[in-house]
């Protein structure tokens, strides 16, 4: 029982925390795919870029913080530090729709009026993203750029040595041998993630602009015919999934770190997350996000350690137990694309079908 | 009955767009001969080359039928792990040293695949065959995934700083294409062919995947298959050397260094140069002569592949394509298998891309997987294909040499510009916003190169919005 605990333990620390918060990134990342999907029709390419130049804005402007603040960075409240990129985030917000926006205006505009397929819209898209692709190389460069600020000391909420040493002194729990750390930006990072959402939820729901939105996605003939603005949920629906796509890079960044290229990665899970979860709908875009992550990250999990734990004496594993090197994350996102297709091609919660 | 007015045209048909447009291309890689050297020159038109024969692929894909590939990038990238796994040689240290379990690992696999074939096969379409085959892929991928725990430290074991895979099957040494004149000629277009082959049986299966389904899931599965086929070739050290490349592949003709040393090609420099060339002559010489070479066999295998391209679009079939990409529905409506169709499509246009790939490897001789990055080998081939022209095969050539003379060009360019930009004349003062800030004036002239990125996006959306046809229209036979 007591092994069983301990791989429990070490199961949470290493496969459940990291795969809830990156669960959380890719939600966001997929919801505002799928709002994309289901405003505009399209499946937007340069949705990874959006994320690279949102990140890159928020850093320049974390940097410009810190050169104005000195030593005031990072703040924090009482024992809660906050990373200065949370607070860059802001401006960075506000830059970011700009480019949109003005990229709707001159670029997809005159498609919508157009009316192309969705595969031209794909098409355009990507000259989108080589644009944008450009600008954020040439904004910040091609290399890795750290996005949080914390000192190495600050950036846990408890630490796994810390847990240990507790449970040793401890006289009931003496028998726990694995620790447990969760950092201030996975914990950010799923608080964030629950807030867009609830208000995007609450936007989408309650506000007559989200209703209207709701509309125009399920039928756009119908939603143009009781005198619904066709240009402001187009702009509204850019600039909430261009938000989501900075907060969601933003929060990959602080996990890990930002570089332009990874972030085009991230284009396959996010895509994969949003059908997956049926495209054009945000419930499923965040199951799709969450189920993506988990698969990633347990099909990736060594698990010669729980093994170990829960193995009868004799029976141990001297090599590693991982039915999938860590290298094919990306290939886990695509087969569960690939399954999905197969066995329920309009994904999980039933979306449309362009 | 009356004959309809023959149209007179002012000038004879040889002077029509495309034939301009290709004198300009060739024209501005002579002017790149002359002020950059022709050796530069000839490497740029061997990449367009290259190029052109992927946008051919493309273009079959998205000009005849409006298929969007996304993943152009892994095809290539499976053409070129196919040239090397053809022409390098075995090591058979290797494969003698992992003995009992490599050939297990393989077989374990083929008895897999051939099992869960066989079971699609065998039992009808049921509750039970879905579990049927489930198992057996997950017994199958357990037990191939253990004997490849057991054969690849071996492989990998064995001389790691020179070899360290299983190498290939050495095609260029088969005693059998040695009795031929010009072998290595046959068995470079044997790597040619099976790299298409490969590329079209990866494409074959994404096309059965997508390509009935009723949304345009292709563009993204195509995206996907391709990151993956990279990934795999990164990671597979014992296939494919993985981040450690691949570089000293033999390779069909001989090499500049060789061709020094042959008694032919020393009287003809002496023919071209007098008695008296010096070594710098010799070598630019030879390096120019085998750049020629390589541009003949790959026009070779380019007018073959253009001529059935051309021929298949100027037929029922081609016709057919342009009704289903025009019009599904009424397509349908006249019974023509639309998912059919597409798939044949795609499987071709695929296969297409492959060879080039293929290509690539050879003249490069090396395979590097980091070098396949997917704005470089899938969108900026997409760019040169609606440049050129949709549909247009004449277009696609035509966008591939001169987007890719301009990428080429570009970062040059990019870089002068940025210098420029920061530099106020050539004492090294900075311009005024700037503001005597070195760290800003690295970090732009370090990112100049970047802004060919932004060249191609601008190109792109700028052909789409306001030439959607592209440089070279498409021309439908029968219609003016």
């Amino acid at each position: 029982m007591e092994n069983v605990l301990n791989a429990l333990i070490w199961l949470t620390n290493f496969s459940l925390i990291p795969a809830i918060t990156y669960g959380s990134q890719l939600a966001l990342g997929a919801l505002g795919i799928t709002l994309v999907f289901s405003i505009l029709r399209f499946g937007n390419f340069a949705h990874g870029e959006t994320m690279s130049i949102g990140t890159a804005f928020t850093i320049l402007f974390m940097w410009l913080l810190i050169w104005l603040g000195g030593d005031l960075f990072p703040l924090s409240i009482g024992p809660i530090p906050i990373p200065t990129a949370l607070l860059a985030l802001f401006p960075a917000v506000a830059c970011t729709a700009a480019i949109v926006f003005l990229t709707d205006v001159f670029v997809y505009k005159h498609y919508r009026k157009k009316r192309v397929s969705p595969t031209m819209m794909a098409m355009v898209s990507v000259g989108v993203m080589f644009a944008y692709a450009g600008f954020v190389r040439v904004l910040i460069g091609v290399e890795e750029r750290v996005v949080s600020d914390l000192d190495r000391a600050d950036r846990f909420i408890f630490k796994a040595t810390e847990l240990k040493r507790w449970a040793r002194d401890t006289e009931n729990f003496s028998w726990i041998k694995e620790g447990v750390s969760l950092q201030w930006n996975q914990a950010y990072t799923v608080v964030l993630a629950a807030i867009l959402v609830i208000l995007l939820f609450w936007f989408l729901n309650k506000t007559r602009t989200g209703k209207s939105m709701r509309a125009f996605s399920d039928n756009e003939d119908l939603a143009l015919l009781s005198g619904i603005n066709p240009n402001k949920v187009v702009v509204i629906a850019w600039i909430i999934s261009a938000t989501l796509a900075l907060a969601s890079g933003v929060l990959f960044g602080l996990d890990k770190s930002f570089k332009p290229y990874t972030y085009f990665q991230l284009l396959l899970p996010m895509f994969a997350a949003a059908i997956v979860g049926g495209i054009g709908q945000p419930f499923g875009a965040i199951a799709g996000g969450y189920l993506i992550a988990f698969s990633e990250i347990f099909l990736t999990t060594n698990a010669k350690k729980i093994w170990n734990y829960v193995a009868p004496d004799g029976w141990e594993a001297a090599s590693n137990l991982q039915l999938l090197s860590t290298n094919y994350k990306l290939a886990v996102s695509f087969i569960i694309l690939v399954l999905v297709l197969l066995f329920r091609p309009n994904g999980i919660f039933k979306g449309r079908v362009i | 009955m009356q004959s309809l007015p023959v149209k007179k045209t002012v000038f004879p048909t040889i002077f029509n767009r495309t034939s301009l447009s290709y004198f300009l291309v060739i024209a501005l890689l002579a002017v790149f001969g002359f002020t950059q050297g022709w050796n530069y020159s000839l490497s740029i038109a061997l990449m367009c080359l290259i190029s052109a024969l992927m946008t051919l692929g493309v273009n079959i894909q998205w000009g005849y039928a409006g298929l969007f590939n996304a993943g152009v990038m892994g095809f290539a990238a499976l053409g070129g792990i196919v040239a090397v796994l053809l022409s390098h040689e075995p090591v058979i240290e290797a494969w003698s040293a992992s003995q009992p379990w490599i050939w297990s690992f393989l077989f374990s696999i083929l008895v897999s695949v051939l099992l869960g074939y066989a079971v699609l096969k065998l039992i009808p379409k049921s509750r039970a065959r879905y579990w049927t085959i489930t198992a057996v892929s997950i017994v199958g991928f357990l037990v191939s995934r253990w004997l490849y725990f057991q054969a690849t430290p071996l492989i990998e074991a064995v001389n790691p700083a020179g070899t360290g895979f299983l190498g290939g099957l050495g095609v260029y040494d088969w005693a059998i294409f040695k009795m031929l004149p010009g072998w290595k000629i046959v068995g470079s277009f044997i790597v040619f062919l099976l790299g298409g082959g490969v590329a079209a049986a990866a494409a074959y299966v994404i096309g059965r995947l997508t390509l009935g389904l009723k949304s345009d899931y292709l563009a993204i599965a195509t995206l996907g298959i391709s990151e993956v086929i990279v990934f795999f070739l990164k990671n597979e050290e014992w296939l494919t050397r993985g981040v450690k490349n691949v570089v000293t592949l033999p390779r069909p003709l001989d090499q500049p260094v060789d061709l020094i040393r042959t008694d032919g090609f020393q009287s003809l420099v002496g023919g071209w140069f007098g008695p008296n060339y010096s070594e710098e002559q010799l070598r630019s010489a030879a390096s120019l002569v085998v750049k020629l070479e390589y541009a003949g066999l790959f026009v070779v295998v380019i007018v073959a592949i253009f001529v059935l391209a051309q021929r298949a679009l100027n037929s029922p079939w081609g016709r057919m394509m342009r009704a289903i990409r025009d019009n599904e529905v009424s397509a349908e409506a006249m019974g023509k298998d639309i998912v059919g169709r597409r798939l044949t499509v795609f499987v071709l246009g695929s296969a297409v891309v492959g060879v080039a790939g293929a290509m690539l490897t050879t003249l490069a001789g090396q395979f590097t997987p980091n070098e396949y990055v997917p704005l470089r080998f899938t969108f900026l081939i997409w760019v040169m294909v609606i440049l050129g022209g949709t549909g247009n095969n004449f277009g696609s050539i035509l966008g591939a040499f001169v987007v890719w003379m301009a990428w080429v060009q570009a970062e040059p360019f990019g870089n002068w510009l940025m210098n420029t930009l920061v530099y106020a004349g050539s004492s090294g003062e900075y311009r005024w916003f700037i503001g005597g800030n070195a760290d800003l004036a690295q970090h732009l002239i370090e990112v100049a190169p970047q802004m060919r990125l932004m060249l191609m996006g601008i190109v792109l959306l700028m052909v789409l919005r306001y030439s959607p046809a592209g440089v070279l229209p498409e021309r439908v036979p029968g219609r003016a």
